[in-house]
């Protein structure tokens, strides 16, 4: 569906994006991630046609961005990162007037814009200025302001920043639905949100790519073995070498001692499962388990590792 | 029909704000000010004086007319949405244009008044009124086309009225270079300067060359205006 190969971008000595190839295919929500200033949105301002590459490629349903950039523009929902919306007109005002600019004829305008506000939550404030809604509400009026019309490509460039936690939900939730039937890429430089949403995962850095792979995959290529917090009432010293006789486990770490009461982190071997085998040991020497909690190694290490790397060669 | 949407849209968005309404009426309260006082110490049934200081009126709004029109886009980001939708840059460029260029004529249309009360108590020749309006029109074009350039220039809507109002005064005024520099400049800036085509409109002649340099003056400065939203492009 997407299709990207060798582009850079050079802002005149500034180079903003270095060779980058990747390819989306119909139906998948890809992840960009990256710190700011990594080349998300300069890579969404390409596929958009906003801005033109110094060089290579990039097709969107076989059609070349730059080439046949107002065939391209019809194809894609683009809402850019700060969420420019005209903040005097009516919600129902705005999409329709996008829907207008995307060429959707007049009598299945109405159809559409209504389905775009009711798919994004927006339709029981239609006729509400847009400066008068909750930063959420504005979000939601972006996206359907993207959605409007059916595009085949939603391209959504920090579509959660600046929401509150219950409104992050949402939109994830949102997306997560939209991506269902259309292909949905979204930057954003928070971890959690593509292991939320994406099922592809592309990890830009200072304009190059580091990563391509799914959240799982990438979770379990770069973790090693499983990882075990456990608190553990008991003599702290006795406990970790009992532990550290096991079978299954590498290595275990003190994360700290209060009041009689350990807290470790065990490190398993790979491909191993060590949860059953620590209780059992815990309790065999009389100790009290309080807690323990597999630590899924979450995407911050993971960027943090790659990104280490990166500069290292 | 992206032009129409377009048009419509910012010829809305001027009534939202509270632009429209007090540029109208201020102008309206300076026009009628003009007229009146010009008859009053004349008693001539004629526009012609009040058009010239319709002029200096229009120096000082129409920059206010179109200085939002790119540069608020550009400040608030709505620009990037405009522009990544399947529409053509020209056809953003005219919409504009088309817009600012109505709110002036509906201006216009409405110091006709004026030319009423000639008529009901006055004797005025109707050739130079008319002529002298559609010389106010296509100077206004004129006008609008060098403010909007104007305000593809900065994201500062005060910076685009400042830019545009020099631009417009200077092209007004340029004519004054005539004879001045000692070689033979004078039918160049005679040429260049909008004034020197306006008094044939204000007696009553409708020159097809000052129609065709107005027209033309307009074309150029949307065709500048196109290449300079596509500036960023070549970044």
């Amino acid at each position: 569906m997407i299709h990207v190969k060798n582009l850079c971008k050079k802002y005149s000595s500034f180079e903003a994006l270095k060779d980058i190839s990747f390819d989306v295919e119909k139906g998948e929500v890809v992840g960009f991630l990256g710190p700011n200033g990594a080349g998300k949105t300069t890579t969404m301002r390409i596929l958009t046609g906003y801005l033109p590459m110094t060089s290579g490629k990039v097709e969107i349903d076989g059609l070349d961005v730059y080439e046949e950039s107002l065939k391209v523009r019809s194809k894609i929902g683009y809402l850019p990162e700060t969420t420019p919306l005209y903040m005097d007109m009516t919600v129902k005002e705005y999409v329709s007037y996008i829907a207008e600019l995307k060429k959707i004829s007049k009598e299945e305008r109405k159809e559409q814009v209504k389905k775009a506000m009711n798919d994004c939550g927006v339709g029981h404030i239609k006729d509400k200025l847009i400066k008068t809604l909750s930063k959420g509400f504005k979000q939601r009026v972006g996206i359907a302001q993207a959605l409007v019309g059916n595009p085949e490509v939603l391209i959504l460039d920090e579509p959660t920043i600046g929401l509150d936690p219950n409104q992050i939900v949402e939109i994830r939730n949102l997306i997560k639905d939209l991506g269902k039937e259309k292909t949905v890429i979204l930057s954003t430089h928070i971890l959690q949100e593509v292991s939320a949403t994406c099922n592809k995962v592309i990890i830009i850095s200072e304009g190059k790519i580091v990563a391509i792979d799914s959240p799982e995959n990438l979770t379990s290529r770069l973790s090693g073995g499983m990882r075990v917090d456990i608190t553990v009432k008991g003599p702290e010293s006795e406990i970790r070498t009992c532990l550290e006789g096991l079978d299954a486990i590498k290595e275990v770490k003190e994360a700290g001692q209060e009041g009689g009461i350990a807290t470790l982190r065990v490190f398993a071997k790979e491909g191993q499962d060590p949860r059953e085998v620590i209780a059992s040991a815990v309790v065999r020497n009389g100790w009290g388990l309080k807690e323990m909690r597999r630590e899924a190694v979450n995407l911050e290490e993971i960027f943090m590792k790659l990104t280490k790397d990166d500069k290292k060669s | 029909m992206n032009i129409f949407a377009i048009m419509k849209r910012e010829l809305k968005a001027y009534f939202y704000s509270p632009i429209a309404y007090v540029v109208f009426a201020l102008f309206l309260l300076l026009a009628g000010y003009f007229f009146s006082m010009i008859l009053l110490l004349s008693k001539e049934a004629s526009m012609r004086a009040a058009m010239y200081n319709f002029v200096i009126t229009l120096l000082f709004f129409a920059p206010l007319i179109t200085m939002r029109l790119f540069a608020e886009e550009r400040k608030t980001g709505t620009l990037e949405v405009l522009m990544t939708r399947p529409v053509r840059d020209i056809e953003v460029v005219l919409g504009k244009f088309f817009a600012a260029l109505s709110l002036y004529a509906l201006m216009l249309a409405s110091t006709l008044v004026y030319v009423g009360v000639l008529v009901k108590y006055g004797n005025p020749d109707m050739g130079p009124i008319w002529s002298g309006y559609l010389g106010l029109f296509l100077l206004g074009a004129c006008f609008i086309a060098l403010g909007i350039f104007a305000s593809t220039l900065t994201e500062s809507q005060i910076i685009a009225a400042v830019v545009g109002f020099a631009f417009m005064l200077l092209f007004w005024v340029i004519g004054w270079l005539s004879g001045t520099l000692g070689f033979s400049t004078e039918s160049i800036f005679t040429y260049i300067s909008l004034s020197s085509h306006f008094d044939d409109f204000v007696r009553g002649i409708i020159d097809f060359r000052a129609v065709i340099y107005y027209l033309s003056f307009v074309v150029f400065f949307l065709f500048v205006t196109v290449k300079s939203i596509e500036v960023r492009k070549w970044k």
